[in-house]
């Protein structure tokens, strides 16, 4: 089951995606037996911007058919918060570690990038390129071009592995993630969740604070699917695959469409300890292609 | 200590009964080799069968409650019907199965030489039995809407009760019988849960006497254990997660109870 992704050896294909799993607070409610069980094989931090992040005013939360709207904010502590207290908590886990970072441009980016190669602790990069650019209101990671150029502007400034998380909400989720290729990217993940909205039941009001949020779930799954195969037939780079993994068949069939890593969400919320039975069931799917046991049931 | 670690991961345990209290359901599960918890400490509920597909195709999360007590290996869950989350959990019967995580959180703070008084209102009531099974003695005023819920009572000993509709007990809200005991002028420790208008009013009470006072809050999370950032409140010191920094806070953390 071990897997090679950007030089790193992984125990299975199952990580975190960002923002889903907060080890340093489950060490707080579950304490050391969850470092004796680690749920995945590589851990992947929650978004780490410049300064510090208070989040969105609640509610941050609303449930849907399948999955949830989350309008969380990225609250952080900021880079330097980050450095000093949190990595060293960090790099107490049994697994190599992946910092996910996010700029308003290319220039804190890169920045961000620069601080974090500083640190043996942090085995990759990630970017979050879901910030919307403050001229166009489009997430920086949805224009082709834009996000070529900033991936660019980061390259020269870490040598670390770096994965690009894709956002979903673009028109051409493949053209995207052949900038980040050709920009330099190591890997590219995704799905980042899909926009979505709540209304308030009674008031004329959005339920949520920060007005729209993102889809993650079961219902995305689908999503996920299409979005990993295109991108995987337009890249040579290896692709982390997300969106509604629940299961070792959900995890087999994004690997199916070509995915090197899967990542476990929304599930964990569920269950903390899902991904290790996600990697379990994963590791008995043998021969999947050819095994049958995929049909649809009727 | 307040905080009781939970074993890592989510556990099957089997309902043991299922029992009406007035409009309130009392949940037993069975959950014998799990830890002792703390009073004011909660668990994740999820039915292991049927958990979606009711209303607008929910529930999808797990749902936050404070245990009532934990007899014998059994844990009690107070219950109300108020979405499609607690109306699969009150339809449970005997031999089915819950997904159970837990205990979370932080719990009450003990009253040290200080007189406790526990007040409640509604569903909000479970931690203080809790906490009256651990203190032995304290002193117990709840509120409820009206006769149906009004049984609720029961489930804690010795208690004073209002409603709203003055059907059982004081007419008037429970902190009317608060204000009165607060101005005996005791030393006192106040430990309150219910619904967030009536939380506000206690911390007021006692913010304005100068009254130590610990508030279980309540919020809508998805995980529990501090993964999802969902179920912040706004402190003097901003943002905390009730899942990890609470769900018990300080009064006098608070601007105000939202």
């Amino acid at each position: 089951m071990t897997v090679e992704f950007c030089g790193l050896e992984l125990a299975h294909p199952v990580i975190n995606g960002s923002g889903t799993y907060d080890a340093i607070a489950a060490r707080r409610a579950f304490g050391d037996a969850l470092l004796e069980d680690f749920p995945f094989s590589a851990f992947v931090s929650k978004t780490i911007t410049l300064r510090p992040r208070a989040g969105n005013p609640p509610p941050r939360l609303y449930e849907t058919a399948g999955g949830m709207l989350n309008s969380i904010g990225l609250p952080n502590k900021g880079l330097e918060g980050y450095l000093r207290e949190d990595l060293p908590q960090l790099a107490e886990l049994p697994v190599p570690l992946i910092t996910n970072v996010m700029g308003s441009d290319d220039a804190e980016l890169a920045e961000l990038a620069e601080r974090v190669d500083e640190r043996d602790e942090v085995a990759a990069i990630e970017l979050n390129v879901s910030c919307p650019n403050v001229k166009t209101g489009l997430d920086i990671g949805a224009v082709p071009a834009e996000l070529e150029r900033v991936m660019r502007a980061v390259r020269p400034r870490t040598a670390k592995p770096v994965v690009v998380k894709l956002t979903p909400n673009t028109a051409d989720v493949a053209a995207c993630a052949r900038a980040a290729e050709a920009g330099g990217a190591d890997a590219v993940s995704l799905i980042n969740t899909l926009r979505g909205m709540a209304l308030h039941p009674d008031l004329d009001r959005r339920w949520l604070g920060g007005g729209t949020g993102g889809l993650s779930g079961p219902a995305i799954r689908p999503v996920a699917l299409a979005q990993v195969a295109a991108v995987t037939s337009a890249v040579s780079i290896p692709v982390v695959g997300m969106g509604g993994v629940a299961t070792g068949k959900h995890a087999s069939d994004l690997l199916r469409a070509g995915a090197t890593l899967v990542a476990v969400g929304t599930e964990s919320f569920r269950d903390p300890a899902a991904a290790s039975r996600v990697a379990a069931e994963l590791a008995t799917l043998q021969n999947p292609c050819k095994s049958g046991q995929h049909r649809q049931p009727a | 200590m307040n905080r009781v670690l939970a074993p890592f991961g989510r556990r099957s345990c089997a309902v043991t009964a299922n029992d009406a209290v007035g409009a309130y359901r009392v949940l037993r599960v069975a959950d014998p080799d799990g830890p002792e918890p703390w009073p004011g400490q909660f668990y994740m509920l999820a039915a292991a069968e049927r958990w979606g597909a009711g209303t607008d195709e929910r529930p999808y999360l797990p749902r936050a409650f404070s245990y009532l007590r934990r007899v014998d290996g059994e844990l009690h869950f107070m219950l109300e019907d108020v979405g499609p989350g607690t109306e699969r959990l009150c339809e449970l019967a005997a031999g089915e199965a819950v997904w159970l995580l837990g205990p979370l959180g932080i719990g009450f703070r003990p009253p040290g030489d200080s007189r406790p008084l526990l007040c409640g209102g509604g569903v909000g009531v479970a931690p203080l039995a809790a906490l009256q099974d651990h203190l032995g003695e304290a002193q117990v005023l709840l509120g409820f809407r009206d006769e149906a819920h009004a049984p609720g009572a029961a489930l804690l000993r010795d208690a004073r009760v209002a409603t709203d509709d003055g059907s059982v007990g004081h007419h008037g809200y429970v902190t009317d019988l608060l204000a009165v005991e607060l101005d005996a002028g005791e030393d006192t420790t106040v430990y309150a849960c219910g619904p967030p208008p009536m939380l506000e009013s206690v911390r007021a009470l006692c913010a304005a006497r100068g009254v130590d006072v610990q508030l279980a809050l309540e919020s809508g999370m998805a995980c529990g254990f501090g993964a999802c950032f969902g179920c912040v409140v706004a402190t003097r010191d901003g943002y905390v997660r009730l899942c990890v920094d609470g769900p018990v806070l300080d009064g006098a953390d608070l601007e105000a109870v939202a």
